[in-house]
């Protein structure tokens, strides 16, 4: 059995009488990613902070990288990377400025170089000099990551990193994300976008607070039970009212231009389609549920 | 672009949400004019009554006895010591415990019986010019009306004409009642305050309002660590500003510079880093640079007011002295004024040393208290 980097159980927190997060357990294997979603205001920021110390904890128990997260927080915060969802380096101070300043303060060995090694590594080299403050969504995002791994963490914990970021730094992202996890990094990484879910080792949804599923990709999806038809064509637009309600449908909507219908009993669904596919100008077609329509689903069924 | 009252509305009630949201800055709105109000209306006192002073009696006399009486029953004078040692009311003259000390020659009661008009002496501490020039010029009349009584039978005729003595008044520290003396040195403790209180006030407050807190705080240092960091660079501020007023004060207003200047640094240097500790303790509690603002206005109002530096100390009611006993720019302005004018040492200002340093450490602790190493 390896190593758990986090091992948490009923991790609790409340502001005043609303449960922010709701008896949650997560448990990471050493050097694996973990996708953590859910929708906004689910509870995932307060999650990541209460493991790095950043909040206390209402309830729970358990250990980050071995140590008490409750009562070690300071020897936590010294193996751990946290990444704060709103950027939040000093913007008046230049990009060397910026990670010199966090390298010192975590006590690195021969700051100036190990700085100059992170900035070779994320390709920041040239942009050393700027002001934080002006640099565009992407650069940030890379700067706060090399900030973060600075003092060579055990843990990363990434709060929505690529929020407001463009595709490519997405993906550049993502690679470093891997190698990191390559070299035995553990990494827990919250965001809204699936593709990046589909990056990750397993991934865990919660919703107002509560843990609902977690698994590998497929195992979330084949576990929702969930059956999707894709309806094509020219007039699928003015088609989605028209499902709503019906029997065997939990969902309908767009994705692109296809629209999704989902739904758990899988009898009743069929039998609401059935008209559909005679259409000339529709084409209906059985898909493998997305993690979207996983999600989607999750979200509609709490209401 | 036309004009549209509908639009100013929408605006005018935006503001009036945003307004009722910032509590502090309601409060101060009703706080700051109610605190202006009761110390302009009741703290200060440009004719200062009741002012301590010291009585040096050489002649057990029935003059003198008269004298002391009178003064004592005046508004003006508060007759705290009675002694037959000059050295000793010298003293509570160099310290500041009186403002005047009156000198009642030996046989002053025989010499006003044979009519050869003794002197009667009266030191007044001049390094604050205003304090003291009522009750100086209501010395002589004073003095004079109370041997009136004494003189009857054979005397009588003393007591018309001149007072049968010579008074002779000395003003110390500062013998031609120069203000600038005063309000030079008094200046540099009320610029200090003002800045460095401002500068620290914003110390984790553009943290906080910049986002920036958050990742300070997941960081591994301690609040001791934090807070020493980021109230050190200000003392070098401190020590430039403070070096631009003491040269003008020399070589633009001439000011004295009797004592020693050594202890006038360190003496500084303790006055500096409480400042920056009140500017620390503002800064962990106030949300926004606004507030932070507000609370070294909140601040500083008393600082000028009550402190010396504007009306003096001694004039203030009770109530006003014991507030302006807990800031430290009233003990600063004792310690720069006696060093400079007085020629003050170590164990004159220590008095006022020790509250500095009390302050310091009572507004550290706090501010360590009030630091949050979580976001809850």
């Amino acid at each position: 059995m390896t190593n758990l980097a986090i091992d948490v159980k009923g991790l609790t927190k409340r502001f005043g009488k609303k449960v922010a997060v709701d008896h949650v357990d997560i448990a990471i294997p050493e050097g694996e990613v973990w996708g953590f979603l859910g929708p906004n205001g689910s509870g995932k920021t307060t999650t990541i902070r209460m493991l790095c110390g950043l909040l206390r904890a209402d309830e729970g128990q358990g250990t980050c990288l071995g140590l008490d997260f409750r009562t070690q927080s300071e020897a936590i915060k010294r193996q751990v990377g946290y990444m704060t969802q709103k950027f939040s380096f000093w913007e008046d101070l230049s990009i060397r400025e910026n990670l010199e300043f966090v390298a010192r303060v975590y006590g690195v060995e021969a700051p100036k170089q190990k700085v100059e090694a992170t900035l070779e590594r994320l390709g920041l080299t040239a942009r050393q000099d700027q002001l934080a403050g002006q640099l565009s969504g992407g650069w940030k995002q890379r700067m706060a990551l090399a900030a973060c791994m600075l003092h060579d963490p055990q843990l990363l914990l990434l709060d929505e990193p690529t929020a407001g970021v463009d595709p490519k730094a997405r993906r550049d992202f993502w690679e470093e994300i891997h190698a990191l996890s390559a070299q035995g990094l553990t990494v827990l990484v919250s965001t809204h976008y699936m593709d990046e879910a589909e990056r990750c080792d397993r991934i865990v949804y919660i919703l107002n607070g509560k843990l609902v599923t977690r698994g590998s990709v497929a195992d979330v999806i084949a576990e929702s039970g969930l059956s999707t038809f894709t309806i094509e064509g020219q007039a699928v637009r003015h088609l989605v009212q028209e499902f709503e309600g019906k029997p065997g449908v939990d969902y309908a909507g767009f994705f692109g231009a296809a629209l999704h219908v989902s739904g758990r009993d899988r009898a009743a669904l069929e039998s609401t389609i059935a008209p559909y596919r005679a259409r000339a100008d529709l084409t209906v077609a059985e898909a493998k549920p997305s993690l979207e329509d996983v999600f989607i689903h999750l979200q509609e069924d709490a209401r | 672009m036309n004009f549209s009252l509908r639009r100013v509305w929408a605006i005018l009630v935006k503001e009036f949400l945003q307004m009722r949201r910032d509590r502090l800055t309601l409060g101060m709105v009703v706080v700051v004019p109610l605190m202006q109000l009761f110390m302009f209306g009741f703290a200060i006192n440009l004719n200062p009554k009741d002012l301590p002073a010291a009585i040096v009696i050489n002649d057990p006399g029935p003059f003198a006895r008269s004298i002391v009486a009178a003064l004592q029953n005046s508004t003006y004078f508060d007759i705290i010591a009675q002694t037959n040692d000059p050295k000793q009311a010298r003293q509570l003259l160099q310290r500041g415990k009186v403002v005047f000390v009156v000198e009642i020659p030996p046989n002053f009661s025989r010499d006003i019986v044979r009519g050869t008009r003794p002197d009667l002496l009266i030191e007044a501490d001049a390094t604050d010019p205003a304090a003291g020039s009522f009750a100086l010029a209501a010395f002589n009349t004073l003095a004079a009306s109370a041997l009136r009584d004494d003189l009857v039978g054979p005397l009588a005729a003393r007591a018309q004409g001149p007072p049968p003595f010579n008074t002779v008044s000395h003003l110390l520290y500062n013998p031609e009642s120069n203000t600038q003396y005063n309000i030079v040195p008094g200046l540099l403790a009320i610029i200090l305050t003002m800045t460095m209180v401002l500068m620290t006030c914003l110390a984790l407050t553009r943290e906080r309002e910049r986002g920036t807190y958050e990742n300070l705080i997941a960081m591994p240092a301690t609040p001791l660590e934090i807070m020493l960091g980021k109230i050190t660079p200000n003392i070098a501020v401190g020590a430039v500003q403070s070096a631009i007023i003491l040269l003008l004060a020399r070589f633009m207003f001439h000011v004295p510079m009797s004592g020693s200047l050594g202890l006038l640094g360190a003496a500084l240097a303790i006055y500096v880093v409480a400042n920056l500790a009140v500017g620390y303790v503002f800064s962990t509690v106030a949300q926004n640079q606004l507030q932070a603002m507000q609370m070294t206005t909140f601040f500083l109002l008393p600082a000028i007011l009550l402190s010396g530096f504007a009306f003096p100390f001694m004039g203030m009611p009770v109530w006003a002295r014991w507030i302006g006993e807990a800031l430290p720019a009233t003990h600063f302005l004792r310690i720069i004024r006696g060093i400079l004018l007085k020629d003050n040492g170590l164990p004159e200002i220590w008095p006022d040393i020790w509250p500095l340093l009390l302050f310091t450490l009572v507004m550290g602790t706090i501010a360590l208290l009030r630091f949050r190493r979580t976001l809850d």
